[in-house]
């Protein structure tokens, strides 16, 4: 790192990088120059001028360069003719800082009281009461009573909507410009601003719809006062009223930490529920900063909809029953099924859900291993066991000299918070290649852009050392080589051979196993990569050991079905019959599925069990860094529903007739099963993954301020596994499968991610409901012209006898050729659909 | 539409700055002269042409005083009355104006001719009582010269050359 | 006395490349062409030229800091002239815009910008035709653009409007709304000379500075220096506004005295109506305000510090015995709470708590307890604003409740809990 600049702040010798600001060095020596306008992760502005402070620096004789002394022999100091904003200047040697001296503290009086002489005095109505910077600061810095007289204040609106998401009380605005500096520099969407000056500035946005950022929820974090607040939360309760519960984002595969703050509350019944849901500081995974996705889309955890009860079919129709009932059917029957048994799970599902489905099968059901995850987008979980980015990696790290390599994949859609830290280490100097059919928001970032034909992911991959020569050496040449990759345009086995083929570039380059190198794959869900690990796949058992006598895989399991060849299949968290991968029960004999809720699949079931919800529970997720996290239960468990992996190991327990017992809690099941089956997890336990160390910014605390109202992270930091090449070289280079790649000619049909898809858990979140993609099929105009289709024209696209409807848009970034499908949820046979002109009259 | 009324003069404007962004306030100048004020059409017209967001033209109109965020007579008076000024009889002299065409301060008159704004110093304080209409300086006023202005302004045939037009333009005639 | 800058009053047409040439135009920057830039700034330095906007820098030195090599330079010119009280740049650009274009180009050489930007504020517009045909003109005279005048040197030179706020007029909000962002100041360092527009070495000078450039290099700095004191030399223009008889723009050697440009035939020629000096505003409304007693320091940047105020942009306004220094100072308060951008709390907050204070008081609703308020507010803004607009603002309310307490406890309420102290008299 930096070198080191030695300080003193009121009379405390610190150390602290070179280029910190004296706000920050004095933060390190819990010394807390109180602040509005700064933020740690911002460019300082010193607008704010409430960090006052007196700065002093030693002088020297201008010729010999010596230290003058003072006539006592002390070094003399030159302590400037103002005060200065300590947030502004930066540390230098033997630099003295003073923040406890009454020329500092009356200077603080002095700007509380300016501030008060606009603010409303409205703590005990205000969101952010309890936990205001403001309203502490006024406790220690405030004169006792105000010299402003209350006729002069202004009075403003207060319940402005800057969108659907976002309120501004524009009277508590204290102007500090926080939440348009987060949305212009680290959000990259300058769509708030200041309007007209002086004592009349407020915030405004003119976008459509207002405030149109991924990210706006993160403004209420660092708002310093009330003024921003989140249209789910806005008096929803008041903030010593909430009880926070440490868990992580199930959306999306990095695994943002996150707190959700629950109250319980009459009008729902004396039942807990969640009031809202805010940033946990990890700073190797997110920061302190979450996507507006991972705030707002909590809401089908609590719907009225979710499975309370176990049902069983009876007459054809599926009727409530006991626990235990439904197990003991359930574990007869795959028992007596044995080797025609089958089990699909999601990717949703934690490590100890995964473990324990995939060791029903394989204990339980002797060595059954007709297992896989039921939805199948992206391989290489094998490629980035061996070499995944490094543990010890962090994102954050990256800058100058190093290279990440982004491609067939839109991270800003898919995984916003790598966007975010792929954009920023570009900021820092990173070199950003990014590779894709169409352009992507990361483009913008890039020093090298390529979009290649649909289907020459693989052949891009394996040319880019040839390709281009300022290429080819910011890849070799790196000091550290990151590469993303996804599945856009890809079929599975697709990936399968782009995972292999980066996998070698990385080992040809030399960009393994070291920490910031390595390969991370841009998974589907929150956890595939814990299905890998967990070996819910029928050729690998945990620890990635392949098995000599592999099982069934999803197509053929799908085809077992079909054709009578599988009698039972047990399902878990996935919903194959609604993703189109499943026609329907086909010739199975017994079905059991287990879900929040009941899902196409769920319906056509003998046996349905209610699961919980990643809220009501606890366990762990692994994200596409291959960092273990832990999550803990925020709410109480909906109606009579059970943690998957307890409901699995109830099966296994009943089908063992005992001998194997069920576990009394998930940390059981890590402990005592996973870390000792899964080889790269075998140093961990519900501990390890609990640990924290010390973070910088500090947030959270008395100090809330400083990074703003985000949580500290009190619940652990998880721990990344080391990918094999960390402690072996690797001997070969992987097999790449050769494969052919043409596609049919015509359009090639591509489905491309948005963020607020539509689909089971986001459709719960109402206030999102205006922002979800709407089913859009875009084209280049000359492929319009010759479809004869023109811009708004509306769509059908048949897929496998479905019709879904959409709307046609002619874009200028679409590549011709190509129609790029976005706003529907993935479907089996999407991409083959057959598009259909909706004949509507014309009218004039 | 100022991309197309005024296409040459805008490709001469941004050539002049490395970053587009920079020439936010001459084509903001150009956008109000061509729709009268900075109406919602204009700040997004502005805001495409830069690749910017319209949230920011919108910022900027809010910050200068040159920019009007609702709509402005034909002829918008600016009568300084700021402290030079008004020790020359300049709030008597705005007084008569606001008198004269009986229209309240910032108002614009009832026949949609002229909008009164008083302004901060326009650096004329040496001929004061002072008025911009149009941008255009009158200066030394007093009530006779200023009925004089009025008639004229009134009758169409006084034309009002565009400042705007001859100077962020260019366009000279 | 022959002007040094405002020539266009003894030079009918000076206005005019043909005329500007006949009269010694461009001989400078013909001259400057066969330097070396480090010579240029050498000269500019030994003048003891002190910038012309306000603050009194020495123009040399400042140039002298832009990093020696850098690819990209800027030289911008500050016509956003917006204080009270202030016209003369606007009388330079709008008569004599050849010597200040020159002076740019000269600065541009100097410190190797390829270039200059001269920022106007957007009332101006209608001044700005001359200089607008002048630039035009000495582009087509290979004066300015493309290898000027054979000698491998290029700068390019563009007019760029403003649309309306005083605080443009600060450089780092000059250059903020010149790059397109809010016209907001910037906390300095980073100072312009290093990371100025696009981030890039820049020089800002105002645009009378840039006019006393080309005599500077064709009389040399010791016929500068004969010009105005040992500390403040050369010519300045002030401008005089309000009570006087003869108000406009004179030029005068610094080190003249404030009486001698009210009263001196040559100059303001006195009070209209013979009426008596009250008080006298010498940097628009920025200043802080002298008194008679004040009037026979020189004008100069140290002169007025030895009575507590300041020369500033020379900016004199004058005011005569009928006038009520509270009306006066809610006058120059609307105007910095107007102006104020709102960036940094005091001045923000500051301004416009004055600004209600004195209204109150002007009505007759207030206490001397509000006066105390007001004086007590002023104070706590010092020292901790961003940039100078607050300071600017403090310096009428104090000096006016300093130097003339009457006028407003003529105006108050006597308050038992905060009486307003029996100044002075
Ligand atoms: C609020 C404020 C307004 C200012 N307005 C002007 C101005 O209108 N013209 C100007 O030349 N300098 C103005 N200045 C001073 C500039 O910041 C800067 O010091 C000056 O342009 C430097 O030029 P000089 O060195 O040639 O004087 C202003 C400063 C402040 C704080
Ligand atoms: S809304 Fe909040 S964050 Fe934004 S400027 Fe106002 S106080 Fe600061
Ligand atoms: S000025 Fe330093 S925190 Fe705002």
């Amino acid at each position: 790192m930096s070198d080191l600049v030695s300080i003193n702040v009121d009379g405390v010798d610190i150390e602290v990088p070179a280029g910190t600001t004296v706000v920050d060095a004095a933060m390190r020596a819990d010394i807390q120059i109180p602040v509005f306008c700064h933020h740690p992760k911002l460019e300082p502005v010193g607008m704010c001028r409430m960090c006052l402070v007196r700065i002093g620096m030693p002088v020297r004789d201008r010729a010999t360069g010596e230290l003058l002394k003072e006539p006592d022999g002390s070094v003399q100091y030159n302590w400037g003719r103002t005060l200065q904003t300590g947030c502004t200047v930066r540390v230098a040697p033997g630099m003295h800082v003073v923040t406890n001296s009454a020329e500092a503290k009356d200077a603080r009086d002095d700007i509380i009281e300016f501030l008060l002489t606009s603010h409303p005095l409205d703590c005990p109505i205000c969101d952010k009461g309890g936990e205001c910077p403001l309203q502490n600061l006024t406790m220690a810095h405030g004169g006792g009573t105000s010299r402003f007289n209350f006729n002069d204040k202004l009075t403003n609106d207060k319940s402005v909507p800057l969108g659907e998401l976002i309120y501004l009380d524009r009277e508590r605005c204290i102007q500090c410009a926080r939440c348009t500096r987060f949305q212009s520099e680290i959000a990259d969407d300058p769509v708030i601003a200041f309007h007209n000056r002086g004592r009349h500035l407020e915030i405004v946005t003119m976008s459509d719809p207002g405030f149109d950022s991924y990210w706006s929820g993160n403004t209420t974090d660092i708002c310093p006062v009330g003024a921003l607040t989140t249209a789910d939360f806005r008096f929803g309760a008041r903030p010593w009223e909430l009880t926070p519960a440490a868990t992580l984002s199930p959306h999306d595969a990095a695994g943002e930490n996150i707190t959700v703050s629950t109250r319980r509350e009459a009008k729902s019944g004396g039942r807990v529920v969640v009031k809202r849901i805010m940033p946990r500081q990890n700073e190797w995974v997110n920061e302190i900063w979450i996507s507006d996705r991972t705030r707002f889309v909590h809401h089908f955890a609590e719907a009225a909809d979710r499975l309370k009860m176990p049902l069983v079919r009876k007459n054809g129709q599926l009727t409530p029953t006991t626990w235990d009932e439904a197990l003991t059917l359930v574990a007869e029957k795959l028992a007596a099924t044995g080797e025609q048994a089958a089990g699909l799970a999601g990717d949703r599902l934690s490590n100890e859900d995964l473990f324990m489905f995939q060791k029903l099968f394989r204990k339980a059901l002797n060595k059954n291993n007709n297992i896989d995850l039921a939805n199948k987008r992206l391989a290489g979980g094998d490629v980035t066991a061996d070499v995944g980015i490094a543990s010890g990696s962090n994102l954050g790290d990256l800058g100058k000299g190093d290279t990440i390599v982004v491609i067939a994949t839109d991270l800003h859609e898919e995984v916003p918070i790598w966007w975010l830290r792929v954009k920023q280490a570009s900021e820092r100097g990173a070199r950003l290649i990014v590779l894709n059919v169409r352009e992507t928001r990361l483009d913008k970032h890039a020093s090298f852009v390529m979009h290649y034909a649909p289907g020459q992911a693989i052949a891009v991959a394996g040319n880019l050392l040839e390709h281009d020569e300022e290429v080819a050496t910011a890849v070799r040449d790196a000091d550290n080589l990151v590469i993303f990759y996804g599945y856009e345009g890809l079929s599975y086995d697709e990936t399968d051979a782009l995972a292999r083929t980066l996998g070698n570039l990385l080992l040809e380059t030399e960009h393994v196993g070291r920490p910031n190198n390595g390969l991370i794959a841009v998974w589907p869900r929150n956890n595939t990569q814990g299905v890998w690990d967990m070996a819910v796949h029928p050729g690998l058992t945990p620890g990635y050991r392949a098995d000599r006598n592999p099982g069934l895989d999803a197509n053929a399991i799908y085809a077992g079905a079909e054709s009578g060849d599988i009698t039972a299949l047990y399902i878990v968290g996935a919903d194959p019959v609604g993703d189109g991968l499943m026609p329907g029960r086909g010739a199975l004999d017994f079905m059991v599925v287990q879900e929040l809720f009941l899902t196409e699949t769920a319906q056509l079931a003998d046996v349905v069990l209610p699961a919980q919800s990643w809220l009501e529970r606890d366990g762990t997720f692994t994200n596409g860094e291959r960092r273990v996290q832990r999550y803990n239960p925020a709410i109480q468990k909906v109606g009579d529903s059970r943690p998957d992996w307890q409901i699995l190991a109830q099966v296994i327990e009943k089908i063992t007739e005992g001998s194997e017992k069920t576990p009394f809690a998930a940390s059981l099941v890590f402990s005592k099963e996973i870390a000792k089956s899964v080889r790269a997890y075998k140093d961990m336990d519900y501990r390890t993954l609990g640990q924290v160390v010390e973070q910088f910014p500090k947030v959270g605390g008395d100090d809330l301020y400083y990074g703003g109202t985000s949580y500290a992270n009190e619940a652990g930091i998880g721990q990344q596994w080391s990918a094999s090449a960390e402690s072996k070289k690797p001997k070969k280079p992987f097999d790449v499968p050769e494969l052919d790649v043409t596609r049919p000619a015509g359009l090639v049909l591509l489905r491309v991610a948005a963020l607020y898809t539509p689909g089971t858990l986001n459709q719960y979140s109402e206030l999102l409901h205006a922002r979800m993609a709407k089913p859009t099929v875009m084209l280049h105009y000359a492929d319009a012209d010759q479809l004869g289709i023109a811009d708004g024209m509306s769509l059908v696209l048949r897929v496998n006898g479905t019709e879904l409807p959409a709307t046609a848009s002619i874009q200028d970034g679409v590549p011709s050729g190509v129609a790029l499908l976005r706003g529907f949820a993935w479907r089996k046979g999407l991409e083959s659909a057959e598009i259909v002109k909706v004949q509507t009259p014309i009218t004039a | 539409m100022i991309k197309k009324s005024y296409a040459t003069e805008i490709e001469d404007i941004l050539s002049r700055y490395p970053t587009k962004r920079s020439a936010v306030l001459p084509l903001m100048h150009l956008a109000q002269q061509e729709y009268g004020y900075m109406s919602d059409e204009a700040k997004r017209e502005v805001a495409e042409i830069l690749d910017l967001d319209p949230t920011h033209i919108l910022s900027i109109a809010g910050f200068y005083t040159l920019y009007y965020e609702e709509p402005v007579g034909r002829y918008v008076l600016e009568v300084c009355n700021d402290l030079a000024c008004a020790l020359r009889g300049a709030d008597d002299f705005l007084d008569m104006v606001l008198g004269k065409l009986d229209v309240d301060l910032h108002g614009t008159t009832d026949d949609g001719l002229f909008t009164v704004k008083n302004v901060m110093c326009i650096g004329a304080c040496d001929r004061a009582p002072v008025l911009q209409c149009n941008l255009k300086f009158h200066e030394h006023l007093d009530e006779a010269k200023f009925d004089a202005l009025v008639d004229q302004w009134r009758s169409d045939s006084a034309e009002q050359t565009s400042i705007v037009d001859q100077i962020i333009a260019g366009r000279t005639e | 006395m022959k002007h040094v800058l405002l020539r266009h009053r003894d030079v009918p047409d000076i206005h005019k490349l043909e005329v500007y040439r006949k009269n010694g135009g461009y001989e400078a920057w013909q001259q400057v062409l066969k330097m070396q830039p480090a010579d240029v700034i050498d000269v500019v330095k030994a003048s003891g030229l002190r910038g012309r906007g306000g603050a009194g820098f020495p123009t040399g030195i400042k140039w002298s800091f832009i990093p020696k090599g850098a690819e990209e330079v800027y030289v911008v010119i500050n016509t956003d002239e917006s204080e009270t009280g202030t016209f003369k740049d606007r009388e330079l650009l709008e008569r004599n815009p050849h010597q200040v274009i020159e002076g740019a180009l000269i600065a541009a050489y100097a410190v190797g910008a390829k270039a200059i930007y001269n920022y106007w504020r957007g009332e101006y517009m209608d001044a700005a035709h001359e200089c607008q045909a002048a630039v035009k003109e000495a582009y087509e005279a290979g004066l300015i653009g493309e290898n000027i005048l054979e000698s491998g040197f290029s700068c390019d030179f563009y007019n760029h409007f403003g649309a309306g706020a005083y605080i443009c007029g600060e450089e780092t909000a000059l250059l903020n709304s010149l790059m397109g962002y809010l016209g907001q100041p910037w906390s300095k360092p980073p100072f312009p000379a290093i990371e100025g527009l696009y981030a890039k070495p820049t020089v800002v000078n105002n645009t009378e500075t840039m006019a006393n450039i080309p005599p500077i290099i064709v009389n040399g700095a010791d016929w500068y220096r004969q010009i105005g004191t040992e500390r403040s030399p050369g010519p300045k223009i002030a401008c005089l506004s309000g009570h006087v008889n003869k108000p406009g723009n004179y030029e005068v050697p610094l080190g003249i005295t404030y009486r001698e440009l009210i009263f001196g035939e040559a100059y303001g020629g006195g009070i209209p109506g013979g009426k008596a000096f009250k008080a006298l505003l010498p940097s628009g409304g920025s200043g802080p305000i002298m008194i008679d007693e004040h009037l026979d320091v020189p004008m100069t940047f140290e002169g007025p510090e030895t009575v507590g105020s300041v020369m500033g942009s020379a900016s004199l306004i004058v005011m005569d015995e009928t006038v009520n220094m509270v009306w006066a100072t809610t006058k120059a308060i609307h105007f910095f709470h107007h102006e104020s951008c709102g960036k940094c709390t005091p001045c923000r907050e500051g301004t416009y708590w004055m600004e209600q204070l004195l209204h109150r008081i002007m009505e007759g609703h207030g206490t001397e307890r509000d006066v105390r308020v007001l004086e007590n507010v002023a104070e706590n803004i010092g020292g901790k604003t961003l940039c100078a607009l607050g300071e600017f603002a403090r310096n009428p309310v104090l000096s006016s409740i300093k130097h003339f307490p009457e006028d407003y406890r003529a105006l108050v309420q006597p308050s038992a809990e905060i009486p307003l102290a029996v100044a002075a008299d």
